[in-house]
């Protein structure tokens, strides 16, 4: 053992020592006693987390005011009407209808597409190289923003083969603009979501439920089907929940994809399938176009737009909760704020 | 033939299917890139590498482009987008910088400090906070905090300073690089409070039981074991502030304007606008041949940009693992 | 009890009037032996193996008192987990803590360096005194780097194996130090924790990549580095092999020469080799208290008796 009484003294700290007289008082780890960065970066923090919440529920609280100050009942339905007059200009049902029918047709193609391909590379995934390359490959989707897969949308869309998805003119020319086509993108965007959601809940699922199925003779599809994927019904909902979230408050797609026009405006003569194949608005460019960057001017009508789709934004987020409170969900509680991702 | 989709799948079959809907998803990225590049190129095919330069005004170039009509010219492609470049990099800098402080701190804030009724409050804020579409953030700005701005903040004399190569009306750089830095804060948030929760307590433990106070031990500790995480989340935000086209194409003023710094204050006040918002604005053009090629170009430059930040910090995390810092 | 085995038969001898197999043969087993208790081994004289190891003869001074505990108490919400009890850690000896889990001796522990304030629902009373003063009223960093903590399961930080010795050195006092002037103390600690020869020329390599045993007296360097005067030791062999655990031993007989070591253990040998004094707690109350020959060789209470042959664990 090395003599140790070589060594200066160690640099002692700066701690008092105090006593009452007799009298006995806890003295808890107290902020006056850090070093002065500690003390300001503590100050920070707290002042980051009161702004935090400051900044929150001023957002909810102005909308909420200017929402219930301009919102009326006749403004839903009603249909939009261009006119400068803002007492004739009508209100936002065709808008509020394109939110509807975008998100829904969104949804429908991105669920059983995020559904297989999570499956897949959880129970399956060989090779090896290519379940990773799927994983990265979301990944990207996801960090792409969403003006790039419009653009690519209008791309792919205004392809020949492509025709029956939106208006074609007489010379061939592709419009390329519909809920269709617009929908089909958006599912990009739900994507991530709903995979991110059920692979977490299929990996959350331990192997013993597995080797369960196996021991009693069911093949790995069976086993899938009827064992695994029910079981993370609730991480679907979830996942698919988060995702019209965000696809009905998304706006660059609606603008390039859909024609942001005021009504509604149907193509064809199947009735049902003409709406889809025809071009439209929703609520988030309803709002943008009269939002003083657009063409309106109608803050009022703006801003009652604007909280209508808060509200159906925050309901749908919000119902993830009740989801996962409620549903026997496997491995939603392991990301406490993985709703915000 | 019924027969046979009728039998019970073999696993064989159910793994091919699901792996070929799984491998679309590849492919849907891989055309993207194709065709976005087929479409981009005739843009970079008339300005070579002064694409990303500056060669006068923006604005007037892709009014150009509009009226160009069905058959343009060579010199109707011309386009120099610096500006709109320097606007993309400015805002996303700023906002990505100031919301890594921001967010750091809240997260420890949630995980460590707030007492419970407080984070009982947060968590759902965050989360509010990220499920907000950009339209209503813009809405707020363009409404609220533009004017307030134009009318409360600049003053004359700053407008006058500058009056001669742009005007000053409130949408800014500030009012664009603040929102956006509240937009990409609840991303942040969540990946790195997740990454904290991650880091085993014993940890901490340990270093409040060498005599660290909890402030220390958490930074020294805990959020430097958290690193990946955090850096995982500030990759996702930048591509999201990247990205944003909404918002910022109604609270930056819209011009094609490239803020000087060497303005001083005015600097923050002057207008700008993004690629992403460009396009955006843009979009109902597209049909003009060069307005395309260019539009489709920033697109094209906007995915680089996402793909060489999922690479890099790829990269990043590499050296990290050595010690141990946890994925 | 012994263990008999049946005579082996053949099968043929072994079927039942109609022919078919019996089964295999069961082993009886004899119920009616007495017990035998094996003898502790006596202490003082010496060439027994491992002397080096034993303790010191019973006949020894005390050190001078570095911790007192006065009727400390506590209690998790309305669990009373430790009941008034009192003890005396003193330099140069080690206190060795056993018990059956549950039994409170790790709460104990984490009171003497104030680590249970980490738990909101945790309440203490009595008083803890070091060096006279009482805990309460010192600052608790300043405790903290007094009475360090050792932990049962090894947890050095994801660090180079210098960043964990020098952490708890960097991190006190109101500057950074360089890292030149701490190479001396990083030294000096991990001398003393045994641990110098085997790294001395691996210090910037991650602690991670150490063996458990390594780990674990790596922690042990940790502790030491701001020199403490008591280390508290919450079972650190518990999750090591028997060479690593054979080893960290050894560690704390030398140390005990400057510091108070305190350690809770549940292996009763590791408390009769280690152990100067020995408290025997059960469900919270302090049952016997006293020098480890007279612990484990003549105990007072019968609990006590019980416990340290194993009739309950």
């Amino acid at each position: 053992m090395a003599t140790r009484s070589t060594l200066p003294p160690l640099p002692s700290p700066s701690a008092p020592v105090p006593g009452g007289p007799g009298r006995k008082r806890r003295v808890n780890e107290s902020v006056s006693t850090w070093r002065l960065t500690d003390r300001i970066g503590y100050l920070f923090m707290w002042a980051a987390g009161l702004l935090l919440c400051a900044i929150g529920i001023g957002i909810v609280l102005f909308m909420a005011l200017k929402g219930l100050q301009y919102l009326r009942p006749s403004l839903l339905v009603s249909r939009p009407q261009a006119d400068l007059d803002q007492s004739k200009s009508g209100g936002f049902l065709d808008p509020l209808l394109g939110t509807v029918i975008l998100t829904i047709v969104g949804i429908v193609i991105a669920t059983p597409l995020a559904v297989a391909s999570a499956t897949w590379v959880v129970e399956y995934g060989r090779p090896r190289w290519l379940g990773r390359a799927v994983e990265s490959g979301i990944e990207i989707i996801a960090g792409t923003p969403d003006i790039v897969i419009a653009v690519f949308g209008l791309v792919l869309f205004q392809q020949g083969i492509f025709g029956w998805m939106s208006f074609t003119a007489q010379g061939g020319a592709v419009f390329g603009r519909s809920f269709l086509t617009a929908g089909s993108m958006m599912s990009l965007i739900a994507l991530p979501m709903v995979f991110a959601s059920t692979r977490e809940g299929l990996q959350a699922i331990p192997s013993h439920v597995r080797e369960a199925s196996y021991a009693l003779g069911k093949t790995k599809a069976a086993t899938i089907r009827r064992v695994l994927l029910p079981s993370v019904r609730a991480n679907i909902s979830t996942g698919a929940a988060l995702g019209m979230g965000r696809i009905a408050g998304d706006t660059a797609i609606v603008v390039v994809l859909l024609g942001a026009s005021l009504q509604l405006d149907p193509q064809g003569d199947v009735p049902g399938l003409k709406t889809l194949k025809g071009t439209g608005g929703t609520l988030t460019s309803y709002v943008y176009n009269n939002s003083p960057a657009g063409e309106g001017n109608a803050p009022q009508k703006a801003y009652s737009a604007a909280f209508v789709l808060l509200l159906i934004v925050i309901a749908l987020n919000f119902a993830v909760d009740l989801v996962a409170r409620r549903g026997s969900a496997q491995g939603i509680e392991t990301s406490r704020l993985g709703a915000a991702k | 033939m019924l027969e046979q989709v009728r039998k019970p799948w073999t696993d064989r079959r159910a793994e091919r299917s699901l792996g070929a809907l799984a491998c679309l998803v590849l492919l849907v990225i891989l055309f993207m890139v194709v065709f976005v590049a087929i479409r981009a190129w005739p843009s970079f095919h008339a300005n070579g590498l002064s694409w990303f330069g500056a060669k006068g005004n923006v604005d007037i170039q892709l009014d150009r482009m509009v009226n160009s009509g069905a058959n343009p010219t060579k010199a109707d492609y011309q386009l120099g987008a610096w500006p709109l470049i320097y606007a993309t990099a400015l805002t996303t800098g700023v906002a990505v910088i100031l919301g890594l402080v921001f967010s750091l701190l809240s997260a420890i804030f949630i995980v460590e400090f707030a007492p419970e009724s407080l984070r009982r409050l947060i968590v759902p804020i965050v989360r509010l906070l990220a499920a907000v579409p950009s339209v209503v953030y813009g809405l707020i700005g363009i409404l609220v905090f533009v004017p307030l701005v134009g009318n409360h903040l600049i003053t004359p004399g700053q407008k006058q300073s500058v009056q001669y190569v742009i005007q000053l009306s409130g949408g800014s750089l500030l009012v664009s690089s603040l929102i956006l830095t509240i937009m990409i804060t609840p991303i942040m948030i969540a990946f790195t409070v997740d990454g904290l929760y991650a880091i085993p307590r014993s940890w901490r433990e340990g270093a409040v039981a060498l005599g660290v106070n909890r402030w220390r031990a958490m930074w020294t500790v805990t959020v430097r074991a958290a690193r990946p995480a955090i850096l995982a989340g500030a990759v996702l935000a930048t591509a999201r502030a990247l990205g944003e086209a909404i918002m910022i194409s109604m609270v930056s003023g819209s011009k094609g304007f490239a803020p000087n710094p060497a303005d001083g204050l005015t600097f923050l006040f002057e207008p700008l606008r993004t690629l992403a918002a460009t396009v955006v604005e843009n979009a109902e053009s597209i049909n003009a041949p060069a307005m395309r090629a260019s539009l489709y170009a920033m697109a094209l430059l906007l995915l680089f940009g996402g793909l060489v930040l999922s690479l890099g910090s790829w990269l990043i995390k590499q050296p990290l693992k050595k010690y141990g810092v946890r994925n | 009890m012994i263990i008999e085995p049946e005579p082996m038969t053949t099968t043929g001898d072994r079927s039942d009037p109609r022919g078919a197999p019996l089964p295999p043969p069961v082993r009886r087993i004899r119920l009616d032996e007495p017990a035998t208790i094996a003898n502790a081994p006596v202490v003082g004289e010496g060439a027994a193996p491992g002397s080096s190891r034993m303790r010191r003869a019973t006949l020894r001074t005390h050190g001078p008192e570095r911790m007192t505990l006065e009727g400390l108490t506590v209690a998790y919400g309305d669990n009373t987990v430790v009941k008034g009890v009192s003890l005396t850690i003193r330099q140069g000896e080690v206190l060795a803590l056993i018990g059956p889990s549950g039994c409170g001796k790790t709460t104990l522990l984490r009171t003497l360096n104030r680590l249970t304030e980490l738990t909101p629902s945790a309440r203490r009373g009595g008083i803890i005194r070091i060096d006279g003063h009482d805990i309460d009223e010192l600052e608790v960093t300043a405790l903290r780097r007094r009475v360090s903590m050792v932990f049962q399961q090894p947890n050095p930080f994801p660090m180079s194996i210098f960043d964990n010795v020098a952490y708890a050195l960097r991190e006190q006092g109101s500057k950074r130090p360089a890292t030149r002037t701490l190479e001396p103390y990083v030294h000096e600690a991990l001398q003393r924790a045994g641990l110098w020869e085997e790294i001395k020329d691996k210090l910037d390599h991650p602690a991670l990549r150490l063996s458990g045993g390594q780990q674990q007296r790596l922690c042990i360097a940790r502790a030491l580095a701001a020199r403490p005067e008591v280390l508290l030791m919450d079972e650190p062999c518990s999750a090591l092999d028997p060479k690593s655990t054979q080893v960290i031993e050894d560690l704390i007989l030398e140390l005990r020469e400057e510091l108070a070591v305190v350690i809770v253990t549940h292996n009763l040998q590791q408390a009769y080799r280690v152990g100067d004094d020995v408290a025997f707690m059960y469900l919270g109350d302090l049952v016997e208290y006293g020098a480890a020959e007279q612990v484990f060789g003549a105990p007072r209470a019968e609990r006590t008796r019980d416990y340290v042959r194993g009739a309950f664990g």
